[in-house]
């Protein structure tokens, strides 16, 4: 038999007996981020291939919700730190080896952009809206002159955004379950497939739906990929990450993960989606709100499987 | 310059005399410890054997703590100790979540706190409080660049190991075995 | 004050030498700006101290905090009991007066005895009931039937009143429930016993052997740290105990011995070290009495015949007798400390002694060195009266060879009996939680219901604090002075406690508590002193020091006059027996009518479904006394029951579950205990640290915590010798469920 105990008692709050010093506010920052990402890459891909009469939805309606998620992402990010009144050191320091200091920078790239790019299209919703002061109509002016421009630094941010909400997980070493660099693309596909969710939901375009069906399904495909060839990775590598996949393959996660994110949160949606497609009639609601469940469902399974993860020693 | 510790597995009892001297040294809070003891015992009675670790940060080489703090209040002081400082640490669990051997914590006002190798007693000359009040004098601490250190001498004497090394950290604590 | 600006000149001076360069230790000052990080690094004064956690009194000095509040103790370097470290437990001593469930003021009970309805009171108040109560047995009952329960400094003081007040009963649990067979068996094999700190030379030993002596969880500091020194120097290390201890994981061979039997693996080593010629010759010959008989005694009792009894191979037994022969004389069979475990215990110390003495490790280096003692002379006092009788008289003809008032022998004369001249009537206990340390609860409070009197002196609530008429509270060993620590050990050395602090709430140091009950006694002559520190000066002053000085030092030195640590060469000594030899053969045991030489007797075994309950020490902990103290409950909260994978497989017991236990007379555990399944036990034993299961609910942090041995140690071996309590031939079976509250009651 073999006894492994630590003898001083230690008992480090949210360290011992396991680490959980990350709850629901990280998955909740980095779902939104990922959710908000999907969106604004969506809406600057094809304001610049010139469709923002075609997809109005996802180039003009969608991103109106971006800055409240934006917003909602930073609060759940801000509630976690234990240092709160110390949160303006993340914005005098630039560390490139850091993933924490790059995503708020990003966050603070994008967030403003995400206002103005939101601010221009305001007057699709509440068509009586006016600015009441000169200069922000010359401002509106101006941006819209160069709101290509916009797109572009949008689009390649919303991209780096998406990649980030994984690299936060996957940078973790320490964590196997989250040493993997499948994280990075897996976390991007989900964010674009919650994205494109989005849109499908708010469009009342037949053409705009069908469209985002179709990439969703897509991204589905690319999701369940990208998980097989993680558990493949894990199964192929040390000890420490077989045990951190058998956290999904028998451990305390199994049925949580395979029954929320990949049947309720990918198949289900996917299959609905083809049904869809094939011309059944589907309400959007479900196949939408499903991909929307899974997405969040997958940060939070994999934020909290991960901290159970560890090295032995 | 490089600190290190070296901890004599055989000969360490166990005691948690460490653990109660770090706290009382550096004022950490009770409930909270900065070392800890860990036993592994293998074998069937009565055919057994015990190792037994006291276990702190490992101011690795490669720190991933510090690469993923993102304000910088994590970092590299003289002679390879990790620090961090409490003004400067938002509180966001990078480097908790970052470490393999789980060496950080909290502290109750907000900021991370773990092992700095008492840097105010080293700063001092003296050594640091647990290898100072460990009865069984299995610590040694010191510059590994100094071939006459404490430590330097004792690895030079005795086989040694670290902890997961194969995470690439490249721990600076060192286990005879 | 040291102030910042100091630290920067003081780490720009030193660091010239140092190893961390400037810019480093600028770096600590400006982290340190609020202080957080880098705690304090001021020199703050330090007052000198020796540490009460345990009864190895480790000298060191208290530092203060930015607040002038007490902040960490740490051991004094010239101090040979600590060698300038403290053990765990003196570290976390700072608990003890942080501790905010301390007695705080004086008092007086309201209501029944053993019900926890106390009313505050006036320290007054408090000694006048005292006082009248005292007064009043002795009128009818005489002055010796008030007892002296001490283990603490503070003791002395009180023994000094009770010798003033006429009683010679003065009893510390440290003789009949622990090292009382151990001095016993010594002093009649060497005249002379091992005594605290224990003379073993284990710093220099080739060969340390452990009868169930667990050093290393066993904290007496100076074993620890010379053991560990003695690991380095590459002795070999033997280590009996049917668990596998901490000492045994470090030891070349562990001896996985069947509980209670282990006198029958001594005799059979000293037949071996006989027989095969490998005993000390010369020394034997030169300073023993007794050898042929003794080599008649163990003729049959070969490694073949200790095997049946104690399961360890022939082989093992030669093979470490072997060991213990070519180390010889820098050999230690070491006699241990808690030694009251099955009633035979003089008889297998006296083997103990007897093994020592045929390998000629006695007054030699690397086995037992001659320590030295300062004395301090004693302040002259009005003689004392002369008592009519003592706690002897309780015991006619029994424990003939007890050398100290035992405890349980006080205790158990508190009942009355009809055959009993002298029966107890009032206790003053200090330092020593009773209930928990007397085996037998139930007889402790029967006795306790019987009395007129019950004075506890204590810094804590403590089981027995809920069964006093009053409590006094004391200060801690950090709020005030004692007498001062005079040894002995291998040179003479001086400590000495002062306050590091005024005393917390309305506590007092027992000095001044038992001066001003004299007064009311009107014995205040034998206090002479309004401070302590004018008796200490004194004392100090007698030998060439001053509080002065000591003060500034805390431990002062004095050299050996001779160079007699151990015996010359040839060295003709006259030993402290009938023989003026080592009696290999005692002359003293026969007289009182007892073997001459050990024998072994087989003792009970569990019956089925029971298993022996065997107890120890956890290195963080010391009995109740640190219980609650915060920093150490951080390190362990409460006692785990150590049971063998077969039996928790037999009963279906997991790791961490919670069980409740039953002894062999029907006794249950208040409490459950969490099961924690581990080879490093037998499969007919259960082991636990003893000194949980706390019933006082004022105890915030220990009440409830883990089980109580002692209450399930119902079943005593008086030890015919000298009273010793064995403890260990107690059985225990596993309840699934909690027994109901009237079970439970003692
Ligand atoms: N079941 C069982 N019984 C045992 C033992 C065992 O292992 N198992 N061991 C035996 C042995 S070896 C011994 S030596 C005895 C020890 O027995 P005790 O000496 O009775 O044990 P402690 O728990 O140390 O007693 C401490 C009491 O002193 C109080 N105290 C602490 N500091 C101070 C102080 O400064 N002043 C005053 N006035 N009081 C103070 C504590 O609060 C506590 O109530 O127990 C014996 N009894
Ligand atoms: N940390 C700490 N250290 C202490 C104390 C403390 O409270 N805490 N108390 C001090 C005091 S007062 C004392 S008296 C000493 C006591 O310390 P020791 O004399 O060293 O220990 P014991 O309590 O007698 O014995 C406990 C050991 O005996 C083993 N044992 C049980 N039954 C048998 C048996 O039948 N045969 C053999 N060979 N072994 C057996 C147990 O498994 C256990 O390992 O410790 C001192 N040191
Ligand atoms: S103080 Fe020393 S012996 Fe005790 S646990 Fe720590 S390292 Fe081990
Ligand atoms: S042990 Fe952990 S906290 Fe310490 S330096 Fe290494 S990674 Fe950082
Ligand atoms: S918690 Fe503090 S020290 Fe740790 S990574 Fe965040 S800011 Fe850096
Ligand atoms: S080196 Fe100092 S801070 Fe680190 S564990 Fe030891 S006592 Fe604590
Ligand atoms: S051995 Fe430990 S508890 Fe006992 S006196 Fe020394 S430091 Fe204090
Ligand atoms: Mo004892």
């Amino acid at each position: 038999m073999r006894e492994e105990i630590i003898v001083s008692g230690r008992n480090n709050p949210l360290i011992d007996p396991v680490l959980h010093i990350w709850h629901w506010q990280i998955p909740l920052y980095l779902f939104l981020g990922g959710l908000a990402a999907g969106i604004l890459f969506f809406a600057a891909l094809y304001r610049i291939m010139g469709k923002e009469d075609k997809y109005p939805a996802a180039v003009k309606i969608a991103p109106l919700l971006v800055p409240v998620f934006l917003v909602l992402g930073l609060f759940a990010l801000f509630l976690d730190l234990k240092h709160k009144l110390y949160f303006w050191q993340l914005y005098t320091n630039i560390k490139l080896q850091s993933p924490m200091s790059w995503g708020a920078w990003t966050l603070m790239a994008i967030t403003p952009l995400s206002f103005v790019y939101a601010a221009l299209h305001i007057k699709e919703i509440f068509p009586k809206w006016d600015w009441k002061f000169q200069f922000l109509k010359d401002f509106e002016a101006w941006c819209n002159k160069y709101i290509l421009h916009m797109s572009w630094i949008i689009i390649v941010l919303s991209v780096i955004l998406g990649v980030y909400t994984g690299i936060l997980f996957s940078a973790f070493n320490a964590r196997p379950l989250w040493n993997t660099s499948i994280l990075g693309p897996l976390f991007l596909a989900s964010g674009l497939s919650t994205g494109a969710a989005t849109i499908m939901l708010l469009s009342k375009e037949k053409a705009e739906r069908k469209l985002f069906a179709q990439i969703d399904l897509l991204l589905i495909v690319i999701e369940l990929f990208l998980i097989t060839h993680m558990f493949m990775g894990f199964l192929a590598s040390t000890q420490v990450q077989i045990d951190a996949a058998n956290l999904f393959l028998g451990g305390p996660f199994t049925y949580s993960f395979w029954i929320f994110v990949v049947a309720l949160g990918l198949v289900l949606p996917a299959t609905l989606e083809v049904l869809e497609l094939r011309k059944y009639h589907v309400p959007v609601i479900i196949p939408a709100g499903l991909v929307l469940f899974g997405g969040v469902m997958l940060r939070f399974i994999i934020a909290y499987a991960g901290q159970a993860s560890r090295w032995l020693y | 310059m490089r600190y290190a510790m070296a901890i004599d597995t055989k000969k360490c009892v166990g005691c948690s005399d460490c653990v109660v001297a770090c706290q009382t040294e550096n004022n950490v809070p009770i409930g909270y410890c900065r070392d800890w003891v860990v036993e592994v015992m293998d074998g069937t009675y009565p055919q057994l054997e015990i190792e037994i670790r006291s276990e702190r940060c490992n101011h690795c080489e490669n720190s991933p703590c510090v690469r993923c703090c993102p304000t910088g209040a994590s970092h590299y002081s003289d002679g390879g100790i990790v620090l961090v400082t409490p003004d400067e640490c938002i509180g966001c669990g990078a480097c908790i979540t970052s470490c393999p051997y789980d060496a950080r914590y909290t502290h109750p006002e907000g900021y991370v706190d773990k092992c700095t190798f008492c840097i105010q007693r080293v700063a001092k000359g003296l050594q640091p409080a647990c290898v100072s009040v460990c009865p069984t004098k299995c610590m040694y601490f010191g510059d590994m660049d100094d071939p006459k250190s404490d430590v330097s001498l004792i690895l030079k004497k005795r086989k040694y190991k670290t902890l997961i090394p194969e995470a690439g950290t490249k721990p600076q604590l060192y286990f005879l075995i | 004050m040291a102030t910042r600006r100091d630290f920067i000149k003081i780490s720009g001076l030193g660091l010239g030498g140092l190893a961390l360069g400037g810019n480093a230790a600028m770096k600590v000052v400006a982290n340190s700006v609020n202080g957080k990080l880098y705690g304090s690094f001021k020199d703050f004064m330090r007052t000198p101290t020796y540490c009460e956690v345990c009864f190895w009194k480790c000298a060191g000095w208290v530092y203060k905090n930015k607040d002038g509040d007490v902040w960490k103790v740490s051991g004094n370097d010239e101090d040979m009991n600590s060698n300038g470290r403290f053990c765990p437990r003196g570290t976390g001593g700072v608990g003890m007066y942080y501790d905010e469930d301390r007695l705080k003021t004086p008092l007086i009970r309201d209501g029944k005895r053993g019900e926890q309805y106390f009313r505050e009171a006036t320290w007054d108040e408090a000694l006048d009931y005292i006082a009248e109560k005292m007064k009043k047995i002795a009128g009818e009952h005489g002055p010796e039937c008030i007892g002296l329960f001490n283990h603490g400094s503070g003791g002395k003081y009180f023994g000094t009143l009770m010798k003033a007040f006429g009683s010679p009963n003065i009893a510390a649990p440290s003789y009949a429930q622990c090292r009382g067979p151990r001095e016993v068996a010594f002093l009649s094999t060497f005249g002379e016993g091992i005594e605290s700190p224990e003379k073993t030379d284990i710093r220099d030993t080739r060969c340390l052997v452990l009868i169930g002596s667990h050093i290393g969880e066993n904290m007496h500091n100076g074993q620890v740290q010379e053991m560990s020194d003695a690991i380095d120097k590459g002795a070999t290390i033997i280590t009996v105990d049917p668990r596998f201890s901490t000492a045994a994981s470090k030891s070349k061979h562990w001896l996985p011995i069947k509980p209670a039997t282990d006198l029958a693996l001594l005799l059979a080593w000293i037949h071996v070290i006989i027989e095969e010629g490998w005993y000390d010759k010369e020394y034997v010959e030169k300073y023993t009495y007794g050898f042929e008989q003794l080599k008649a005694h163990v003729k049959n009792m070969t490694p073949e015949w200790a095997y049946g009894i104690t399961t360890i191979k022939p082989d093992v037994i030669r093979e470490s007798a072997r060991e213990m022969a070519n180390a010889a004389p820098a050999v230690i069979i070491h006699p241990g400390r808690h030694v009251t475990w099955y009633g035979d215990d003089s008889q297998r110390l006296r083997a103990v002694a007897i093994l020592n003495a045929i390998l000629g490790s006695w007054g030699r280096r690397g086995g037992f060195y001659k320590p030295e003692t300062m004395h301090l002379p004693d302040y002259p006092h009005p003689e004392y009266p002369k008592p009519r009788k003592t706690w002897r008289d309780a015991f006619p003809n029994q424990f003939p060879l007890a050398g100290l008032a035992l405890a349980s022998g006080i205790c158990d004369a508190s009942i009355p009996a009809p055959y009993r001249d002298c029966s107890f009537k009032g206790w003053i206990v200090l330092g020593t939680n009773l209930v928990e340390t007397l085996p037998n609860q139930k007889n402790t409070i029967e006795a306790i219901q019987n009395l007129d009197l019950l004075v506890v002196i204590d810094t804590m609530p403590m089981e027995i604090t809920g069964w006093a008429d009053v409590v006094l509270p004391e200060c801690t060993y950090f709020e005030r002075y004692d007498s001062v620590r005079t040894g002995p050990h291998r040179k003479r050395q001086l400590a000495l406690r002062m306050p590091a602090v005024a005393p917390k709430y309305n506590s007092k140091p027992a000095y001044w508590i038992a001066r001003e009950l004299s007064k009311k006694l009107g014995l205040e002559a034998y206090f002479p002193h309004e401070n302590l520190e004018d008796l200490l000066d004194w004392q100090l002053k007698q030998v060439g020091s001053s509080l002065e000085e000591m003060q500034r030092i805390g431990v002062k030195t004095f050299e050996r006059e001779y160079d007699d640590l151990y015996f010359a060469n040839g060295e003709d000594i006259e030993f402290l027996t009938n023989t003026g030899k080592i009696e290999l053969y005692s002359t003293e045991f026969e007289n009182a009518g007892f073997d001459p030489l050990p024998k072994y007797t087989p003792h009970p075994e569990p019956p089925e479904g029971y298993y022996r309950l065997i107890y120890g020490r956890g290195p963080a902990h010391t009995f109740s006394r640190t219980a609650n103290n915060p920093n150490l409950t951080d390190i362990m909260s409460e006692n785990a029951l150590w049971v063998n994978p077969r039996v928790a497989k037999e009963w279906g017991l997991t790791n961490g579950q919670p069980i409740w236990l039953q002894n062999q007379d029907g006794l249950k555990s208040r409490f459950s205990i969490k099961v924690r399944v581990t080879e490093r036990i037998r499969w007919d034993s259960v082991y636990m640290v003893h000194g949980f299961g706390h019933e006082n609910k004022k105890l915030s942090r220990a009440f409830g915590k883990g089980v109580s041995d002692s209450k399930l140690i119902s079943r005593v071996h008086i030890d015919p010798v000298m009273g010793g309590t064995g403890m260990r031939g107690n059985f225990v079976t596993f309840l699934f469920e909690e027994p109901k509250e009237q079970e439970v009651q003692s």
